[in-house]
């Protein structure tokens, strides 16, 4: 009996190694020339925020009244511990939609690499038509083989929130507080800790995530740098002069206790557990009526007038995928869904910023209106993306790692870590 | 009862001769065995095996010595045989070694707690006492509770300003519990412990129903206590479940990831809880290194198979 029941298992792990063999990938790409002229209906995904959906669901409306015969299906991107991780399992599947209005722009590389991605530049007019957009800025979004395959389509740019009334209560000028500096940023959150208006100054999230840094590190390091990248030319840049001084700056405020080293549950902010945040514009809406706060753009070492400090962009893009029969309808749905009036009603309905490069003078009306989104929208003139490289995510793990271990707990020294780190995300950003 | 035997043995002997039983071709015999629909009954059972955990396992094994990465279908990419490559990038990333050697310390605190209470709580809640049905439910609990749920309550009780650094004032850790990175993955031993005990407590109370009472009796008659019962006849009666018990806590405490994801923020601080299950979640389908998280996942397995071969060969020999 032992006998059969050894060889059954062998026998099922040979079948399964077997057809595991067979399974390494073969057969045709899809997509191709045909697929691109192709008409017809068209899945899309939206975030499932609840203002996107909103506007997804009224500009799929007014496509599909418009185009009766290449009508558009939407729908919330599908639950899952992240959105990244749902999109790649549906390329994995092959059931991706055509297009997705959530693409981050970290995921691409990978996107990418599975094969999952439709290059824009492959359409007549597609690279006219994103330059013309979004400009120069458009040219971060590129892959490193030099095509796009993802529009640049709005972005978040992170500044610094302010609890107005923890301002006044520490005894700090709520209209101007000083933080321009980090040495003013450090005066300014000792303030409100002694004083106990808020148990803790800032409380960017103290967790392992790979995505944690854009709302720690990267800000800062964009400041810092004048709008540099973390990876530039295949070669990390943050073992600098501006990426020590960045790190020492957050060591600093994690070892005087100004930010806690434990995550808070829920939000630090609007639960008034800190007096600060790392937000994009995304965050008037969500604070109106239980903050009240202002807005700073985020320190550097010496200090810098705001029309010149670049921050993290937060962006989110939307790509058109593989697995789309009716790429020539889907193209046509991104061009619509990226329009003046479009953007113009995204703009309303959520206050994220169209990654266009015309932003503040064609909604100059809107932000004449709602004076709360002038300091973004000026800000969004100024930002950095994620680099498109790749093993982007393993690049961003490797560096929450390090700066876990540096910056956050202090268990190994700020300038060591950076430069194994750089070491790492070298090699990293050099394999394909 | 001795006469009806007799009876038949005499029928037996006497009566006609029986013509010999139809013989099943020996060709299915030797497929389907000699108990066909037994085999019938089983065979949903092993097909659900072949195709959920025996193919996965294959294909996780044949991963692991290629370079692989998930592809929309139709891509056509390379799939080269890279042998060892994959062992070795995992074995010299030190996240991965830290897991293991996390892990070691989670199995090393749960799996020795688990078998103490399951058995001890399990002995109390088989004797006669008060509200023992309520207490059997009360424990079962958290094991059929969801993790996310359950967490929020540990949260709530260890998190830096939560109610046990409240009670203990200033003798509270600093950092606290669940950022500390020596105090972190004892707490979620400890977590996980309590989470499953219901279930191990379930174990041994089926086994203690085996244990004749005559040996308590005896034992009592001989002048031993409670204790000296517990440790003489309770302990070596339950010695299957016992191993049983080990080796399902080390099964599962092996597979360890939904309580550092969510307790300590994915492995925090500072990967001090992180474990293998957790890396090659990160690798596998965060990173797009299936591969290298395969490679994990393998030596996870022997590794397993290994302390549980161990386990059962300690635990049984007499």
């Amino acid at each position: 009996m032992k006998k059969k029941v050894c060889a059954a298992a062998v026998i099922t792990l040979a079948m399964g190694t077997t057809a595991a063999c067979g399974s390494s990938g073969d057969s045709g790409t899809s997509g191709g020339t045909s697929a691109q002229t192709a008409r017809g209906p068209v899945k899309v995904w939206l975030s499932n925020n609840k203002e996107e959906l909103t506007w997804g669901k009224a500009m799929v409306a007014a496509w599909n009244t418009a185009h009766p015969k290449e009508l558009v299906t939407a729908q919330e991107i599908p639950a899952g511990k992240s959105s990244e991780e749902v999109i790649g399992a549906a390329i994995t599947a092959g059931n991706a939609p055509c297009l997705v209005l959530n693409t981050a722009p970290a995921a691409v590389p990978g996107f990418q690499k599975q094969g999952g991605l439709v290059s824009l530049d492959s359409f007549p007019d597609g690279k006219a038509y994103v330059e013309a957009r979004s400009g120069t800025a458009a040219d971060q979004y590129k892959s490193p083989d030099g095509k796009l395959y993802q529009i640049p389509w709005k972005s978040n740019p992170v500044m610094i929130f302010y609890n107005k009334d923890m301002m006044t209560k520490a005894g700090v000028d709520p209209s101007a507080p000083p933080l321009a500096t980090y040495d003013q940023f450090m005066a300014t959150s000792k303030k409100l800790v002694a004083s106990g208006a808020a148990p803790f100054a800032i409380a960017p999230s103290p967790t392992s995530e790979f995505f944690q840094s854009w709302f720690d590190f990267y800000p800062l390091y964009a400041a810092q740098s004048d709008g540099k990248q973390l990876v530039e030319n295949g070669k990390a840049t943050f073992d600098s002069d501006a990426g020590k001084k960045v790190s020492n700056f957050w060591r600093t405020m994690y070892a005087a206790k100004l930010s806690p080293q434990e995550k808070i549950e829920g939000d630090s902010f609007a639960d008034k557990k800190a007096a600060m945040a790392v937000v994009g514009p995304w965050a008037i809406p969500v604070y109106k009526g239980k903050v009240n706060w202002g807005v700073a753009p985020v320190p550097t070492s010496a200090g810098m007038t705001a029309d010149k400090i670049h921050t993290f962009s937060d962006a989110k893009n939307i790509a058109m995928y593989s697995a789309c029969k009716n790429q020539g309808t889907a193209w046509d749905l991104l061009k619509f869904a990226t329009s003046k009036a479009q953007d113009g009603a995204l703009l309303n309905l959520t206050g994220q910023m169209p990654l266009r490069k015309d932003l503040t003078t064609v909604y100059a009306d809107y932000l004449v209106k709602n004076p709360a989104y002038k300091a973004f929208a000026d800000q969004a003139a100024r930002t950095v993306e994620v680099p498109n490289v790749a093993n982007s995510i393993a690049i961003w793990q490797a560096f929450r790692d390090s700066y876990s271990s540096s910056v956050i707990f202090g268990k190994t020294p700020v300038d060591a870590g950076l430069k194994t780190t750089a070491d790492k995300v070298n090699t990293l950003a050099g394999q394909s | 009862m001795p006469n009806a035997t007799v009876t038949s043995q005499v029928q037996d002997h006497t009566g006609p001769t029986r013509p010999p039983p139809k013989r099943r071709p020996r060709r299915l015999t030797t497929i389907f065995g000699r108990h066909p629909l037994g085999m019938a009954l089983a065979a949903p059972y092993a097909v659900f095996l072949a195709v959920v955990f025996a193919y996965p396992l294959g294909l996780a094994v044949w991963i692991s010595f290629h370079d692989y990465f998930f592809t929309a279908p139709g891509m056509k990419v390379a799939r080269p045989f890279v042998g060892l490559e994959n062992y070795r990038t995992a074995l010299a990333d030190p996240a991965v070694r830290r897991s293991f050697l996390n892990v070691i310390e989670f199995l090393v605190i749960n799996v020795p707690l688990t078998v103490i209470l399951a058995l001890v709580l399990a002995t109390a809640l088989n004797s006669a006492i008060r509200a023992r049905t309520f207490l059997r439910v009360a424990y079962y609990i958290p094991y059929v509770s969801a993790s996310v749920a359950v967490v929020a309550v540990w949260l709530f009780l260890f998190s830096n300003g939560g109610m046990i650094n409240q009670l203990l004032g200033p003798l509270a850790p600093d950092p606290s519990w669940l950022v500390n990175s020596h105090l972190a993955m004892p707490v979620i031993a400890v977590f996980v412990t309590w989470k499953q005990l219901g279930f191990f407590i379930l174990l041994y109370l089926a086994a203690l129903q085996n244990v004749s009472r005559e040996l308590y009796e005896a034992a009592s008659v001989d002048g031993a206590g409670k204790l000296r019962s517990f440790i003489s006849v309770t302990v070596p009666g339950v010695r299957s479940a016992t191993t049983l018990v080990v080796i399902l806590a080390t099964i599962t405490g092996a597979n360890l990831f939904t309580e550092p994801y969510l307790l300590t923020n994915g492995g925090g601080p500072n990967g001090a809880s992180a474990s293998p299950v957790l890396v090659m979640y990160q690798r596998g389908i965060e990173q797009g290194s299936p591969d290298v998280a395969s490679a994990i996942g393998v030596i996870l397995v022997l590794g397993v198979l290994v302390v549980s071969v161990v386990n059962r060969r300690l635990l049984e020999r007499d």
